[in-house]
């Protein structure tokens, strides 16, 4: 079922354009959503929604003019071209005709949610709580979420962009705190892909079981060392070092503004000879893939960084037109509600032929970062930090006690040429990725990584 | 406009419980926003966005359900509460649960201005330009990275099974500025903030200048040596702790056992300078309103009297389950997030330190001027933290020079407990909530640099 009629779309974009203007666009997003939580062993907050929304885009020259409105009405529609033609000035009007929206092939979903029964959902979360309460007897709370979006989109443009696309995504969350003897830690997993319910059937309680087991395994961390250290850098939500501190950096926004310290660098050796680094938005089923991006081009593995030498920014339609280039697939957006801009789909290191374990033994003394809460960068510098959430010792190549209270600190480019070993272990996690008041859903990934020598803010004194 | 979402509110309760709902509620919200965003003197991005929408929470037998939708026809109307019931269905039953006991709404004077809609696009495009010319005039700036100008007005209407209905209308405006100066790997950031009712009250010179002048205060900075210390916050970094604090504070936090200042009611959990009151009618913040997310009338709650803990923050749910009464602190997003448990506006009460006496009073110390990863850095239920940070050291009594790339840590309550001092200037900082912030000097804090 389409959302828009290609004739209202290209009479739309006339009358955007209708003052002049490089490029007219209309976007229109169906989407429905159902969420569900579980707290204190009690299912709570079930809520759905759904919502329908249109908008316009007109650019011209380096000026982006923008509209949108709740709802896919004719009037409400051509209303907006209008407001948005009127901000334009000094262009000739021009023709428009547009085909029917196609969608590219998407992603096997092999069990649409919206068809599984609300009270199978709610199940999911029940039986997570148990087995995250059977894991030990200091788990003292039990929380779980789940998650699921579908949302229809068809993007239209003047340069003959007709394009839909089709995006179902479900995310598991368990949280588990565990407190013994005065010292409270807590654990989180998620679960989640480009998927049908069938990516959270298969084994849900897997996910609380791993939640459980990091929230008791901290109980007995010791106080983080402070200095400077080898790391090894954990697979799957480890890649979010990579995401945050070189990925937002290659952002073509911010290289194109020369706020990224990456401005410049292409063809430049970032890194050692085995580091390979791919944006990835074609990989089936994972979290940060789609059929096409939200401008209607279709996705792609665009390699950014390839035995150490940075390859790629990466563009949407606008600063691909600015660089004399072709977008690869990144211009991405939260809703109709937003502006596209260049954001990564999964990001992640290329496989190595190390194991963990080699990697882990070739150190002295030095920090095992499983897993991070979170981290900031300044693009500008590329200086960044991150809390390391489950982390412990390394100890004459062995894995020793957990620590709490570690932060990584450091810079992009100096990260980078720290590695010096990459295990084959790669596996991707689930990140909401934040920029530009939006938030989409990012797959953040890579194998074993370590990294020479890095700072680390711990407690102990 | 109101009268109609008025009427859209009260039709919805009506479809929720016609649907089997024993109580339900409903809000509707349309708003209009616009942004302007300006580089090189230019327009880069201009915004015109349309929203409405309605949030139905039914209730049914003590389980409760949430649904929103943007179609207000009957038939939409009727889906969404259907979906809200069926949505109820599903969950277990919260004793708790239920529409508040106590109704209403307080009279708040100036949320809505009718100068904004005296302004043209062209004259707020000269105000966003005005800005980023006053960053880019400041010694030392050699980027205006990004300037924003955003204003908008919205209308509210709530109403529920037990007769409550009301609606309000605000207006709103904010203008933003990030500078760089220095180069290359070296090149610092700062920030400049303007808020209002309506772009008259915002100066761009002073927006602009203060961007500037952040950033440029930290050309060259390098990593310090590790050290421990006397701490200032200036007023951003203070509206970032406090913030995070009154989220601590959330009764429903407490009762999940998710903050560190549970059982903790009447201590001193912080120097007697400290007071900090979430405040829901201070015409000030942008989170004022007559009611809150579930329609109780809004007020003004110490929250930290004299360093002693005063109250949690709760809505009429966890009030119930916690032997209290609600402070109207239901709190709502957007037609689509169901309330819950948040601060509306927190105010950081003033000491009567100038800036300059900080700064000598703290001797040898560290002056923060940006902290990092806040948000991942602090454990809610321990209050130990280690977060990045930027700013300035201070040497005999006196700024000194730039640094970067060090971490401070400490526990939230030790931080409380160490204020040495409040300082006089409060602002509105619209960033991690809304909060009415001074500076701070905190006793010694663990800094480590290289």
């Amino acid at each position: 079922m389409t959302l828009l009629d290609p004739d209202l779309a290209a009479r739309a974009i006339e009358r955007a354009l209708s003052r002049g203007g490089d490029l007219g666009e209309v976007y229109a997003e169906d989407r429905t959503a159902f969420g569900v939580a579980l707290d204190d062993g009690r299912v709570e907050r079930p809520q759905s929604g759904s919502g329908r929304g249109v908008s316009v885009r007109v650019v011209a020259g380096e000026a982006t003019y923008f509209g949108h409105v709740d709802g896919i009405a004719e009037d409400d529609l051509l209303r907006v071209a209008d407001s948005v033609a009127q901000a334009v000035s000094g262009g000739q009007p021009r023709t428009i005709a547009l085909e029917a929206a196609k969608a590219v092939q998407g992603h096997a979903i092999a069990q649409p949610p919206e068809g599984v029964d609300a009270a199978t959902k709610a199940d999911v979360l029940r039986r997570c709580n148990e087995r995250a309460r059977s894991a030990g007897d200091a788990v003292a709370q039990v929380s779980a979420s789940y998650a699921e979006n579908h949302q229809r989109i068809e993007v239209y443009n003047s340069d003959g962009v007709a394009a839909a696309d089709d995006r179902t995504r479900v995310r598991l969350g368990v949280q588990v705190v565990a407190r013994r003897n005065g010292t409270v830690e807590t654990g989180h997993e998620t679960r989640g892909g480009h998927a049908g319910f069938e990516l959270i059937a298969d084994d849900p309680e897997q996910v609380a079981a791993e939640a459980a087991r990091k929230a008791l395994t901290m109980l007995d961390a010791v106080d983080a060392p402070t200095g400077r250290m080898p790391i090894v850098v954990g697979s799957g939500f480890g890649g979010v070092l990579l995401h945050e501190a070189v990925g937002h950096g290659l952002e073509a926004d911010a290289i194109q503004k020369e706020a990224s310290i990456y401005a410049g660098r292409l063809g430049d050796k970032l890194a050692g000879d085995g580091v390979t680094a791919y944006d990835d938005g074609r990989r089936p089923n994972d979290w940060g893939s789609d059929g096409i991006d939200d401008e209607g081009t279709p996705t792609q593995q665009t390699t950014i960084l390839e035995n150490g030498e940075l390859t790629s920014y990466l563009y949407d339609l606008i600063r691909a037109r600015k660089d004399g280039t072709t977008s690869t697939g990144n211009g991405r957006r939260e809703s109709f509600r937003h502006l596209p801009v260049p954001r990564m789909t999964n990001t992640f290191f290329a496989p190595g032929e190390a194991s963990q374990e080699e990697l882990i033994a070739g150190v002295e003394r030095g920090l095992y970062a499983v897993s991070f809460g979170g981290g900031q960068v300044e693009p500008a510098t590329g200086d960044f930090v991150f809390g390391v959430s489950e982390g412990y010792l390394i100890e004459d190549g062995n894995v020793t006690s957990p620590v709490r209270g570690a932060t990584l600190i450091g810079n992009g480019i100096e990260a980078l040429a720290a590695i010096d070993g990459i295990a084959s272990d790669l596996s991707i996690a689930t990140g909401y990725c934040g920029k530009a008041g939006q938030s989409v859903p990012a797959g953040v990934g890579q194998p074993h990584v370590r990294l020479r020598a890095l700072t680390v803010g711990g407690t102990a004194s | 406009m109101s009268a109609d979402l008025g009427d859209i509110a009260r039709r919805a309760v009506d479809a929720a419980t016609g649907a089997g709902a024993s109580d339900a509620e409903a809000w509707v919200e349309r708003s209009t926003e616009r942004q302007i965003r300006v580089y090189r003197s230019a327009v880069e991005s201009l915004t015109d966005a349309t929203s409405a929408g309605v949030g139905v929470r039914a209730f049914l037998d003590g389980r409760v359900g949430y649904a929103f939708g943007t179609d207000t026809s009957e038939d939409g109307l009727r889906a969404v509460a259907e979906a809200a019931h069926a949505a109820a269905a599903v969950a277990d039953p919260d004793e708790y649960a239920g529409l508040p006991d106590d109704s209403g709404s307080t009279p708040v004077d100036g949320l809505f201005s009718a100068e904004l809609s005296q302004w043209s696009t062209e004259r707020k495009v000269a105000l966003a330009v005005a800005i980023e010319e006053a960053a880019r005039a400041q010694e030392g700036v050699t980027q205006v990275e990004d300037t924003v100008y955003s204003d908008g007005e919205g209308a509210v209407a709530m109403a529920n099974s037990r007769g409550f209905a009301d609606t309000y209308e605000a207006t709103s405006a904010w203008a933003y500025c990030s500078a760089f100066a220095g180069e290359g790997g070296d090149r610092m950031t700062g920030l400049g903030v303007g808020i209002g009712r309506d772009p008259s009250v915002i100066d761009p010179a002073a927006v602009g200048e203060e961007a500037g002048r952040r950033a440029a205060q930290l050309i060259g900075a390098r990593q310090p040596d590790s050290r421990r210390c006397p701490v200032v916050l200036d007023q951003f970094v203070a509206a970032s702790f406090i913030g995070f604090i009154g989220g601590m504070l959330s009764a429903d936090a407490v009762q999940r056992g998710r903050s560190l200042f549970a059982d903790r009611l009447g201590d001193e959990i912080a120097t007697p300078l400290l007071r900090v009151a979430d405040d829901g009618t201070d015409p000030g913040g942008f989170a004022t309103s007559p009611f809150d997310g579930e329609g109780v009338a809004r007020r003004r709650t110490p929250l930290i009297e004299e360093g002693r803990l005063a109250t949690y923050l709760y809505d009429s749910r966890t009030a119930r389950r916690g032997n209290a009464q609600t402070t109207a602190n239901a709190e709502r997003g957007s037609y689509r997030t169901p309330p819950s448990v948040g601060t509306s506006n927190l105010v950081l009460e003033p000491g009567d330190a100038g800036f300059a006496e900080l700064v000598s009073r703290c001797g040898d110390g560290l002056y923060v001027t940006d902290v990092a990863g806040l948000h991942s850095g602090v454990n809610p239920v321990s209050g130990t933290f280690s977060v990045g940070a930027t700013g300035r050291l201070i040497s005999g009594g006196e700024l000194a020079g730039p640094v970067r790339e060090i971490t401070i840590a400490s526990d939230l309550v030790s931080m409380l407990q160490g204020v040495q001092a409040v300082g006089s200037e409060t602002r509105w900082v619209p960033f991690g909530g809304s909060v009415k912030a001074a500076p701070l000097l905190l006793s010694e804090m663990s800094v480590s640099g290289s």
